[in-house]
């Protein structure tokens, strides 16, 4: 009891004390409650029959059928494995391209090549994905996209490469890997970096060949790197890079069985205002699985090696 | 402070072996590739914005310019409105977006790393929870709407990305950096707060601001998925979103053609696509070599600290 009355003259004295300093994080205590806390409130919605003009809390309750729906329907399950496949496979291209382009920058001695290649490779993170929209019809509509070009001048016959949905995670995961690796490869390059030179100079004189370098030297030193960039990823296995899907994709009907993530398909059905709550239970159980996975990975990892854990 | 990526060694004086050259010669040639791979759809884009729409429809795009024509930047630039419009909505998010979200989480970050500010690690920790739940895309869309009434706001294009936890940490650090003692010794000379704050802090803190906020506005330069949720207007469009809207062929293209007095058929639609997605990349592409090197620096604390 009296612990409790002292805490609170504790916080109280805390805020006359520091006033100023509470009022410089007001702006950001406020916008974070505001736009960030306030609508996980909405997440009750999953479990609610919404009406527009019964609002958020005045909606009357309809228990786990949303999420029947959602499920019964097939959808729910096949988002959910698109977004999980989509994203291993999109990680462990990404990171490995990225590792391999670090590991030839940081070894190439020629400081313009050097420059110039990673100012190219680095380009595609500043655009934004409308732009790589518009890449992709350049290279891959029907009538005047790149790739038809090559095609016919090589003599062959024009694809309709939006009839073939087994491409898309392909070009999926190129574009993916294409639009990070120059992103990627800067934190890759910075662990390299923080290697020490005498390291390598004597692993030269000893007589190492550049392979064996890279093996026994360079990989170990950036394995914390890897390891925090993929649990990094992995707590987020459920989010997909919706603006990426979005703009690649866009509303190419016959693609979304190959295509559908659980962020595109809750991002249509929310502007076409169709089933809202088979919506809220796909994004509910995006978020609340999402958390759960990433306090599991965290955890695990903390008793197993602490020092790779994210918090 | 960590600066740009420089590996350079020393070459040691030794000839290469067999296997060493080998080596040179594939790392050469794969980053070429890759980094032609990520040059090559820019070329394009700009190539095709210049050729002439009778060669895109025969030919198709290209990476050579053919056929040069500006018919395409005549007719953007021949009824400016709907273009300069969209310039000003983005110019003026980006502008008033960064300049408070930088002050924002400038702010933010300052406090948290005070060590005498007792609640540093709850704060941090109400920030940083955020990062690892949120309400999810249908709870966020409809309290946005309901109950903040951002339908058709700019500051629905403002506000949900002005303060992001990730630029706090990296500011975070570029503020740890700065020696408590210097705090401490102007507080003993009577000088308030925000007197430190404003007068100390800050001019200290140039390459992490000037950090926060090249980040800041390539997010709100870029951004149209804010546009596509809460604007109706087109008025209130900004060009990136104007430019998705554009690609989709919906109304977009019937819209200019009539403005500029010709028939939907004879519009140059198909390089007309290319140059208006110039238009929006322009300014990013200008800035490019002079701004890489803060976008580096933050990358690599970010992923050191945060």
């Amino acid at each position: 009891m009296t612990t409790e009355v002292k805490k609170k003259t504790g916080f109280l004295y805390e805020l006359r004390k520091n006033r100023a300093l509470w009022v410089m994080l007001l702006p950001a205590l406020v916008i974070v409650i505001l736009f960030q806390y306030f609508p996980m409130a909405g997440l009750v919605l999953a479990f609610k029959n919404y009406r527009f003009d019964q609002g958020v809390f005045g909606s009357a309750w309809n228990g786990f059928d949303n999420f029947r729906y959602l499920f019964q329907s097939g959808t729910g399950w096949l988002i959910t494995r698109n977004t999980i496949v989509y994203n291993l496979v999109n990680l462990v291209t990404s990171q490995a391209l990225a590792i391999l382009i670090a590991i030839f920058i940081s070894e190439i001695n020629n400081r313009v090549f050097k420059k110039l290649t990673q100012s190219f490779i680095f380009l595609p993170y500043f655009i934004s994905w409308v732009i790589v929209g518009t890449f992709v019809y350049a290279i891959f509509n029907y009538e005047t996209g790149v790739l038809n070009n090559l095609i016919i001048s090589a003599g062959g016959e024009a694809v309709n490469v939006y009839n073939m949905p087994w491409v898309w995670p392909i070009i999926i995961c190129c574009f993916n890997s294409w639009k990070w690796c120059g992103y990627n490869s800067v934190i890759y390059i910075a662990a390299i970096t923080g290697v020490d030179r005498e390291i390598y100079e004597a692993a030269a004189v000893d007589g190492a060949a550049i392979v064996q370098r890279i093996r026994h030297i360079t990989l170990p030193t950036i394995r914390p790197t890897i390891i925090t960039m993929l649990l990094l990823n992995v707590g987020r296995i459920l989010r997909g890079d919706f603006e990426m899907f979005y703009q690649i994709v866009g509303n190419n009907g016959q693609l979304f069985n190959a295509t559908d993530v659980i962020d595109t398909y809750v991002f249509r059905s929310l502007l076409q205002g169709s089933n809202l709550g088979m919506n809220a239970a796909a994004s509910f159980y995006q978020s609340v699985l999402c958390f759960a996975i990433i306090m599991i990975v965290n955890a695990t990892v903390k008793r197993m090696e602490p020092d790779y854990a994210l918090f | 402070m960590v600066r740009q990526a420089e590996t350079d060694r020393p070459m040691i004086k030794t000839k290469l072996s067999a296997s060493s050259r080998a080596f040179y010669s594939v790392a050469y040639v794969i980053t070429t590739i890759e980094a032609a791979i990520c040059l090559i759809p820019f070329i394009i884009l700009i190539s095709s914005s210049f050729t002439s729409e009778n060669y895109i429809r025969h030919h198709g795009y290209s990476v050579l310019i053919h056929e040069f024509s500006l018919k395409a930047y005549e007719l953007i630039f021949r009824t400016p409105v709907t273009v300069l419009r969209a310039y000003g909505v983005s110019i003026l998010i980006t502008a008033v977006g960064t300049f408070c979200g930088t002050m924002i989480i400038t702010l933010a970050a300052y406090v948290i790393s005070r060590k005498d500010f007792k609640y540093r690690n709850q704060v941090s920790f109400f920030f940083y929870f955020t990062t690892l739940f949120n309400g999810g895309m249908v709870s966020t869309y409809i309290f946005y709407i309901q109950y903040l009434h951002l339908k058709d706001s700019l500051l629905a294009l403002i506000f949900p990305g002005i303060f992001q936890v990730f630029y706090m940490l990296i500011m975070r650090s570029f503020v740890q950096e700065i020696p408590a003692a210097l705090i401490e010794s102007a507080k003993i000379d009577g000088a308030g707060e925000w007197c430190i704050f404003f007068r100390i802090i800050l001019p200290l803190l140039k390459s992490g601001l000037s950090t926060i906020s090249l980040f800041l506005a390539l997010g709100y330069w870029n951004d149209w998925y804010n546009a596509m949720l809460y604007i109706n207007s087109e008025k209130k469009y900004p060009l990136q979103y104007m430019l998705y809207n554009l690609l989709q062929q919906t109304q977009a293209l019937a819209k200019i053609a009539s403005q500029a007095g010709i028939r939907v058929m004879d519009m140059p639609s198909n390089s007309l696509k290319m140059a208006m997605a110039v238009v929006a990349t322009g300014p990013i592409l200008i800035v490019y070599p002079y701004v890489q090197k803060y976008f580096v620096s933050g990358i690599t604390i970010g992923s050191v600290k945060g």
